[in-house]
């Protein structure tokens, strides 16, 4: 499976590259508990998936790559540059507000049985 | 730590699995380069992935320019932007420094765009350098007062979508089908839209770097508070 | 106006009307207005055309599956649409007002934002259900979420805030479980249209595993149980309008492109030990949601529990529309249920947030002598209440009813055993909150005013959720155009 050979490396390397990625970037964003990393576990989450798009556009035939995965990579990557900072600017306010960089457990429980008229949004 | 460990072993599993797919692939995937590079006379561009991106499945495009829209409009309505504003005045070699990148930067990004029909390029990579030139302004506090814009900023934002939306309208009144260009025009309606969406981009960008809502001009203030928006 | 005109419009208008709505924020009620109108106009079209001519194609850019992206309007979609129409619009006269009511320093800055992000989310589900590219299908998904996401932080609480990042995080990584997906199906089959698929896809490794990661992140996003974890918090800590949108429509999302993958795209990895999984995970959420429910303390966690145990009744749909003898029962069965949970569940919010609004919390055992200072609202409660348990003649009444014959035609009984606790359930804790609502109290206490076009939008949807199961047999006619082919029986 590794491209011993010279004139043609064996590009499904780079899908399990992805693969793998993919995965480290899930366990992370399951243990980590910071908002900044799991934020970063899912960029590499994405970078995994993105790394399979385009090695399934390098296994085709001929000269080309496939244009389609690199052009459905450039969306996923832009999807994902605003997921970040959506992630970001939330992370953030979070910080700001409750003075919180982790996900708080059981938020329905615990407080909020005090609604006053001055709380908003319902 | 036993969440951990079987957090661990799950995963090892889906690598296991995602493995065993990946490598159950056809060994050379029959991919859509042929449908594609057959049909690149048509599309109005030489350059096939932006065929892809701005013709074939344009349309995809269309709802990502509305996704870059949208993460402004959240990071706006989370935030107010608080990036501290440099001042290069005592600084002249960092000064002499921007003089010289910024219209590099803005040259280098509408090279981009003109050469993303041809070669690797397009609104995206444009889009990206005009972003960084941004944020290279933002920091170097040059735009003290360009980013008190709110009116202009929100215009430039919307620029994108609102050009692509219309010009899905207008395909669709010539040829009666959704962003299909009429013969021969492809590559004008493309540029078209990637002039609009390369602005759209590069402010985004360039916004989200600065992380949130500006505050509003001295002009806006004295229009718009007191009434209720409903 | 023509389909393909419509189909067009129903897209584009949303999308253009939520950018102006961001760069023009004083007009933003009135551009989702103007939206609103435009797009029932389409969709009126769009519904006569598919009537008329069955399923409507159109293929973007003129390409055509493989290279392009089709659009199609079938049927289900068409219901959908109007499903969607019909909230979306009762959520805007609602948000009209309901914003207008905060006197906070905030509140001017939440209605500004309120309008963009509804038009986003609107464009979104309409881009969604007239999808038939698996990969375009991602790309809605984002933008659903993310417009769900901000919308839930706009409430701007601690609460809102914690429950908003936990949505992002659940969303993210399923979007991104289910692009992975994509990736495997498109290196298989080399195509990423449904009905190309449908034809050419052959059961394999690859594609078992790319139906798995397609399936564990749009089940997250439904919030099937096990992965329901993220929905009370955000659904119960949004703003009401919110809440219901979230509740009615959001999450039907990822159900819809679910039916849409399994039935249409893979027909042949439907097997009876998947659907029975899928049945199980439903039943587990009637169960689990619905008894969470009974001890909430809350009236809008109540609410948001409800809809994890409605939800659990739409994947029955599974093992008994996916049997394929006579399987169209159990597939309108279910659709007609979500659509009676749409408006009934809307209803419940739009009323949770006129009595926090009126009473100042929502506090379900201090909820005594509610029907005197809100009786419009606790009607439209009581009445949604009625479809959500599933008695006559409501809209729950009729899916339950088709699904249970379809148990029955299929000798499945043990979802039988599962419904009926579930609505035994249902209406314990419907029956929970309207005994406190319906106590009589000596001298309430003096609420804050509520326009009444809040507490009205909430009674005309919970009456449409009533009245859905005297006028079921249209919606199963439209829902037959274009239904799957291996559902059987059904109509071309």
């Amino acid at each position: 499976m590794k491209g011993a050979r010279a004139t043609m490396p064996d590009h499904r390397i780079y899908l399990l590259a992805g693969a793998a990625l993919f995965v480290i970037g899930f366990y992370s964003l399951l243990v980590q508990a910071h908002l900044l990393r799991r934020i970063m576990a899912l960029n590499v989450m994405g970078s995994g998936v993105f790394l399979v798009f385009i090695a399934l556009g390098a296994l085709t035939p001929g000269a080309f790559p496939d244009p389609v995965p690199n052009a459905m990579v450039l969306t996923g990557i832009v999807v994902s540059v605003c997921a970040t900072g959506l992630g970001l600017a939330l992370a953030d306010r979070l910080q700001t507000d409750a003075d919180k960089v982790e996900l708080e457990d059981g938020p329905e429980t615990s407080r909020n049985t005090t609604d006053t008229k001055e709380e908003s949004g319902g | 730590m036993i969440l951990r460990m079987s957090l661990g072993f799950l995963s090892l599993v889906l690598l296991a699995a995602l493995s065993w797919a990946v490598l159950s692939l056809p060994e050379k995937p029959a991919g859509l380069t042929a449908e594609a590079l057959s049909k690149l006379p048509e599309s109005g561009v030489t350059n096939p992935v932006t065929a892809v991106l701005l013709n074939y499945r344009g349309y995809d495009t269309l709802l990502e320019v509305g996704v870059l829209l949208l993460a402004i409009v959240g990071v706006w309505s989370l935030r107010r932007g608080d990036l501290p504003l440099g001042d290069l005045r005592d600084r002249p070699l960092l000064m002499s420094l921007l003089r010289v990148l910024l219209p590099v930067l803005v040259l280098a990004a509408g090279y981009l765009l003109w050469i993303g029909a041809f070669a690797p390029g397009g609104a995206f990579q444009g889009g990206a350098l005009l972003g960084g030139a941004l944020v290279l302004v933002l920091l170097g506090g040059l735009a003290r007062s360009f980013i008190h814009r709110h009116r202009l900023l929100r215009l430039g934002l919307v620029l994108g979508v609102l050009v692509f939306a219309g010009v899905c309208a207008v395909t669709k009144g010539l040829t009666d089908g959704l962003l299909e260009y009429p013969a021969g025009s492809g590559g004008a309606w493309i540029l078209v839209i990637e002039s609009a969406a390369m602005i759209s981009i590069g402010l985004t960008l360039g916004l989200l770097y600065f992380g949130g809502r500006p505050d509003p001009g001295q002009k806006e203030l004295d229009e718009g508070s007191p009434r209720h928006h409903a | 106006m023509t389909s393909s005109w419509a189909i067009a419009l129903l897209i584009l208008a949303p999308l253009a009307a939520a950018a102006l709505a961001f760069a023009f924020p004083k007009r933003g009620c009135r551009m989702a207005l103007a939206s609103a109108v435009i797009v029932t106009a389409a969709l009126v079209v769009l519904a006569r055309g598919v009537l008329a001519g069955g399923a409507q194609l159109h293929r973007v850019g003129g390409w055509g599956a493989p290279l392009g992206i089709d659009l199609r309007a079938d049927g289900l979609a068409v219901l959908m649409l109007g499903i969607t129409v019909l909230i979306a619009s009762a959520v805007a006269l609602y948000s009209r007002h309901f914003f207008s009511l905060e006197h906070d320093g905030e509140a001017p800055h939440r209605a500004r934002y309120f309008w963009p992000l509804f038009l986003f989310l609107w464009a979104a589900l309409n881009a969604l259900f007239l999808s038939a590219d698996i990969f375009n299908l991602y790309v809605t998904l984002e933008l659903l979420g993310f417009a769900a996401v901000t919308l839930v932080a706009l409430a701007g609480r601690r609460e809102a805030l914690n429950a908003a990042m936990r949505y992002l995080f659940v969303s993210l990584s399923a979007s991104l479980f289910y692009l992975l997906g994509v990736a495997l199906v498109y290196g298989q089959c080399a195509t990423v249209d449904l009905t190309a698929l449908g034809a050419k896809a052959q059961p394999g490794p690859a594609l078992w595993v790319a139906l798995t990661l397609m399936t564990g992140g749009l089940a997250a996003k439904a919030a099937l149980f096990p992965l329901h974890f993220w929905l009370p918090p955000a659904h119960a800590n949004a703003p009401a309008p919110v809440s219901a949108l979230l509740s009615a429509l959001v999450v039907k999302g990822s159900f819809y492109i679910l039916l849409r993958l399994w039935f249409e795209a893979f027909p042949a990895l439907l097997t009876p030990a998947v659907a029975q999984a899928f049945g199980a995970l439903g039943a587990a959420a009637i169960l689990w949601g619905s008894i969470n429910a009974l001890f909430q303390p809350r009236l809008k966690l109540l609410v948001a529990y409800s809809t994890v145990a409605q939800l659990g009744y739409l994947f029955l749909l599974f093992p008994l529309a996916g049997a394929r003898d006579d399987g169209f029962l159990a597939w309108s069965g279910g659709l007609i249920f979500l659509g009676a949970h749409a408006c009934a569940k809307t209803a419940m919010f739009l009323t949770a947030g006129n009595i926090l609004h009126a009473a100042g919390h929502d506090r379900i055992r201090d909820l005594d002598g509610i029907t005197h200072v809100l009786p419009i609202s606790a009607f439209a409660f009581g009445l949604a209440g009625l479809s959500l348990v599933g008695l006559p003649p409501s809209g729950g009444f009729a899916g339950k009813w088709l699904l249970l014959s379809a148990c029955l035609a299929q000798g499945q009984w043990w979802w039988v055993i599962v419904m009926l606790f579930g609505s035994l359930l249902a209406a314990a804790y419907v029956m929970r909150v309207l005994n406190h609502a319906f106590t009589h109290v000596p001298d309430p206490a003096t609420p804050n005013p509520i326009p009444p076009v809040m507490e009205w939008t909430a009674l005309v949807l919970a009456v449409l959720a009533v009245g859905l199961g005297l006028v079921a047999a249209w919606p199963v006619e439209v829902l037959r155009l274009g239904a799957p082919a291996i559902l059987g029986g059904a109509g071309p």
